[in-house]
């Protein structure tokens, strides 16, 4: 057991834990922030999504001790007060969510993508979203409220 | 009328799990109060009780609607959302027969005490069946407000309209609310509501048929819906289970001490082993650390490879009721096969898993003798059952909550980690919520059965004159052609199956259609027909004609096409559950793989309630369909699963959707079947179809592969 401090969506928060145990289950059980989901444990979903320093990583991958010191955002840390992203409002608009249980780690992934290729090619928003599994089938709505989230930004730049 | 054995359409598949009955039991009082305020309750059939909110009022069990007199509205049923879109559907139809917008509406789902039982959520039904008693005590409650309205501004009823929630005239206004209050006042039970109030026309919707998007987006978008794997309560545990090392094994003798000494619940119970503490972590950690001292009896278990000849020998050739053999007959098969051209050929299928993105999950509460489990299930009240039934319960003392879940497919209508939650909730003497691991989901939730099918036809011309299905073990939805042939014989066999099976997407049909419709392009092609052609020279029931030709159109399709370089188009069409499905695809063959370049669905439920939402539905449903189709097949051996994970299972992903276009076919004439099911059964034989066209092989097996020849 070791004392770990996280900057998690910009608050500084801390928790006694052994060091491998997985970031995603101290986000839900320690720190109570469930929008971060569990779908197989060993990086083939990607539903476990979250930001680290601002990189998209597989929480459940992810030892708890690796992330000592470092900035955490998940998906309750996306929005300003009531104001949502334009990702997040993309999702909405274009009704991506089937059941939405993927929805948090697709968000986060599109997030960064855009952070780092404000104007990604469908081939680019592709390879970013490809590891990400939704049951629902529904990736070509995720992928259309990708676009859209890109145009939107875009438009709001110009 | 096509020719058709018309009392099956709706038979329930002999693999679906039972619906539970229709219990009448008193409602949960204090937990009712906390939900509703003061205000009327509109039961299905049109009667009214008014609700003091807090003093004890008869509350029927079959209460739909809630009239609150602060203006609320609330609107029950026991279906659960997965989804599918259940909770904007009900949205939509309260919404319109009310006349409010429906952002003034809350929809309450599944909660065994407050919501009606309107058994599970499966087999499309909530679509045809908990949409239009929603729309009839919401059309009872719109001709109340009218009528009320009438009596207290002393006018004609046939004068007044509703419009935006309340009745206006001459600058009056009289809302849902005012109702609630003046029916305090006056009586306690209108027994002079019609009790069959006419439903809105089509022409007339102006929510209905319309695009709605879910109201829980938002929620869902910023992480905070919370799905049954993420409701806390205070001092809750986490747990986990010791499960088998093999199916069949049973539990000789453990130690639990190892777990105890690392300060965690651990119980035993029978067979059942699991352990709960403050993290998850510490609760697998102390499974494993149990499971070493286990001892265990395995059972030998077949393997995968030959499950078809397995499953034959294994098949329950005679026994009657709803999970025994079926046969159905009519007409002379022997005599017209005896006569015609004949052709034969046998499918099978192997286990899928539906893999949910969110594995079972729940969390258990007691509170003295009372039980409350927030569970992700199809069937509450099944799952409420289940549990009474385990803990010895009664009705009153459990109680099932379903908030929306991530996903299900017909994986989800069992309560095993219900009950493993309340097992160890009450061991711990706190909450305790349990969620599946991955591997625990592929092993032991249940598989869409394996399946076998041998087909035989006779040809006259380009009329098929002789039909005769066996299918084994596959369940019976979808196993009945619905082409238009004189002698037919069907005939299903339950096997004594070496894996737990349930429902899926269409379930029975997904394997009966794939048999017929990659047995009917063999038949066109004895016939000298084109697929399309034959299909329809053998068609006389127009919908599925229709769906066949728009698909058809849609895709361009030419009967002399021949793409070349080992691509090759096909076709394949089918009715289930009240909607049909036609699909037109073109594949590439590589290897021995089917690549998938372009596929064209038509699609026809009826009357469309959600545009939008059914777009979704149809082509998450179609592309769940390309990994039963090319990649998924449960392997097994030695009683243990062989590709238990996602890397092992291979499931779609972005890369593997190809370019696709939805035709939606809208029949205002005809009264709305649902609509998640259905497109999946005509996806494998579609690209079957396509691949033999490419490469000149049949594909009788899925996953589809161009095996060595
Ligand atoms: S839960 Fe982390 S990748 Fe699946
Ligand atoms: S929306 Fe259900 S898993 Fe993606």
């Amino acid at each position: 057991m070791a004392r770990f401090a996280v900057s998690v969506n910009r608050k500084e928060l801390s928790t006694e834990s052994p060091p491998d145990r997985p970031l995603l289950d101290v986000l839900r059980e320690d720190f109570g922030l469930t929008g971060t989901k569990y779908g197989c444990g060993e990086g083939q979903c990607r539903a476990c999504t979250v930001l680290i320093d601002d990189q998209p990583r597989a929480s459940c991958l992810t030892p708890v001790s690796s992330v000592d010191g470092r900035s955490v955002t998940t998906v309750e840390g996306l929005a300003s007060g009531d104001e949502l992203t334009g990702v997040q409002q993309a999702f909405i608009d274009v009704d991506a969510a089937q059941c939405g249980y993927c929805t948090a780690g697709m968000i986060i992934e599109a997030t960064a993508l855009l952070k780092r290729n404000p104007t990604p090619s469908g081939s680019e928003i592709l390879d970013a979203m490809n590891p990400h599994l939704c049951r629902c089938c529904g990736y070509r709505n995720i992928l259309a409220s990708v676009e859209l989230a890109a145009r939107t930004s875009e438009a709001s730049d110009a | 009328m096509p020719e058709r054995f018309r009392e099956d359409l709706f038979e329930p598949d002999r693999k679906e799990l039972a619906e539970s009955p229709a219990y009448c039991f008193d409602l949960d009082r204090r937990e009712w109060i906390a939900v509703v305020s003061a205000g009327l309750l509109v039961t299905a059939a049109g009667k009214v009780v008014f609700s003091p909110g807090i003093a004890a009022a008869e509350i029927p069990p079959s209460t739909r609607l809630h009239l609150g007199e602060d203006g609320s509205i609330i609107v029950l049923t026991g279906k659960v959302e997965v989804g599918q879109g259940s909770r904007t559907e009900i949205l939509q139809a309260a919404a319109e027969e009310l006349r409010v917008a429906p952002g003034a509406l809350r929809v309450m789902l599944a909660d065994t005490a407050v919501t009606p039982d309107d058994g599970s959520t499966a087999g499309s039904r909530t679509t045809p069946s908990t949409v239009p008693v929603v729309r009839r005590a919401c059309a009872a409650a719109r001709e109340m407000l009218v009528r009320t309205a009438a009596e207290a501004w002393n006018l004609d009823a046939s004068q007044l309209r509703v419009e935006s929630g309340g009745v206006v005239h001459a600058g009056k206004r009289f809302a849902y609310a005012d109702l609630a209050r003046s029916k305090r006042l006056t009586s306690t039970d209108d027994e002079s509501t019609p009790r069959v109030v006419p439903l809105t026309e089509i022409d007339d919707w102006t929510v209905l048929g319309r695009a709605l998007l879910k109201t829980k987006a938002r929620a869902i978008v910023t992480g905070a819906h919370r799905y049954p794997s993420d409701i806390v309560r205070p001092d809750m545990l986490y747990a986990a289970v010791l499960r088998p090392p093999s199916y069949g094994a049973q539990l000789e003798s453990v130690d639990l001490t190892p777990g105890k000494e690392l300060g965690v619940v651990a119980i035993r119970d029978g067979g059942f082993v699991g352990c709960a503490a403050k993290t998850s972590y510490e609760a697998h950690n102390a499974v494993e650390a149990i499971g070493k001292t286990a001892k265990w009896r395995t059972a030998p278990h077949p393997s995968s490879g030959g499950l078809g000849a397995y499953l034959k020998g294994r098949a329950q050739t005679s026994g009657t009721g709803r999970r025994g053999p079926r046969r159905r007959e009519r007409g002379g098969v022997d005599s017209a096969l005896a006569a015609a051209k004949t052709l034969k050929a046998s499918y099978e299928i192997p286990y899928v898993q539906h893999a949910p993105m969110e594995p079972r999950a729940a969390v258990a509460e007691w509170d003295e003798a009372r039980l409350t489990v927030w569970t992700g299930t199809q069937r509450p009240f099944g799952v409420r059952q289940q549990l009474m039934e385990a803990f010895r319960l009664t009705a009153e003392q459990t109680r099932v909550i379903v908030p929306d879940t991530g996903s299900g497919f017909g994986g989800k209508h069992t309560g095993e980690v219900a009950i493993e939650a309340a097992r160890l909730a009450k061991a711990a003497g706190k909450p305790v919520s349990l969620r599946w691991t991955r591997a625990e989901e592929f092993a032991w939730a249940y598989f869409r059965p394996a399946a076998v099918f041998e087909a035989r036809a006779g040809l006259s011309g380009e009329k098929i004159v002789a039909w005769d299905f066996t299918a084994y073990n596959p369940g019976t939805a979808g196993i009945e052609t619905p082409y238009a042939v004189p002698n037919v014989r069907t005939q299903y066999f339950p096997c004594d199956a070496p894996l737990r099976e349930g429902s899926y997407r269409g379930i029975g049909a997904t394997g009966n259609n794939f048999a017929r419709e990659v047995f009917m392009d063999e038949l066109a092609d004895a016939a000298g027909l084109d697929p399309v052609e034959f299909r329809l020279a053998n068609s006389n029931d127009e919908r599925l004609s229709k769906v066949l030709q728009a698909a058809a159109d849609r895709f361009g399709w030419s009967p002399a096409q021949s793409p070349g370089q080992n691509r090759g188009t096909g076709i394949a069409a089918g009715f289930e559950k009240g909607s049909y499905i036609a699909i037109c695809a073109q594949v590439r063959v590589v290897g021995e793989s089917v690549e998938v370049e372009r596929l064209v669905s038509a699609f026809e439920c009826g009357a469309i309630l959600n545009p939008r939402n059914l777009q979704t539905q149809v082509e998450g449903c179609v592309i769940q369909g390309l990994g039963a189709a090319l990649s998924e097949e449960i392997r097994f051996a030695g009683g243990k699963l062989l590709n238990g994970s996602f890397s092992q299972y291979p499931v779609p992903r972005f890369r593997g959707v190809p370019s696709m276009e939805t035709v939606l076919l809208d029949r205002p004439d005809i009264e709305s079947a649902g609509a998640g099911e259905t497109p999946i059964i005509a996806v494998a034989p579609a690209l079957a179809n396509a691949a033999f066209a490419a490469t000149g092989h049949r594909m009788r097996s899925l996953p589809l592969r161009l095996r060595a020849v």
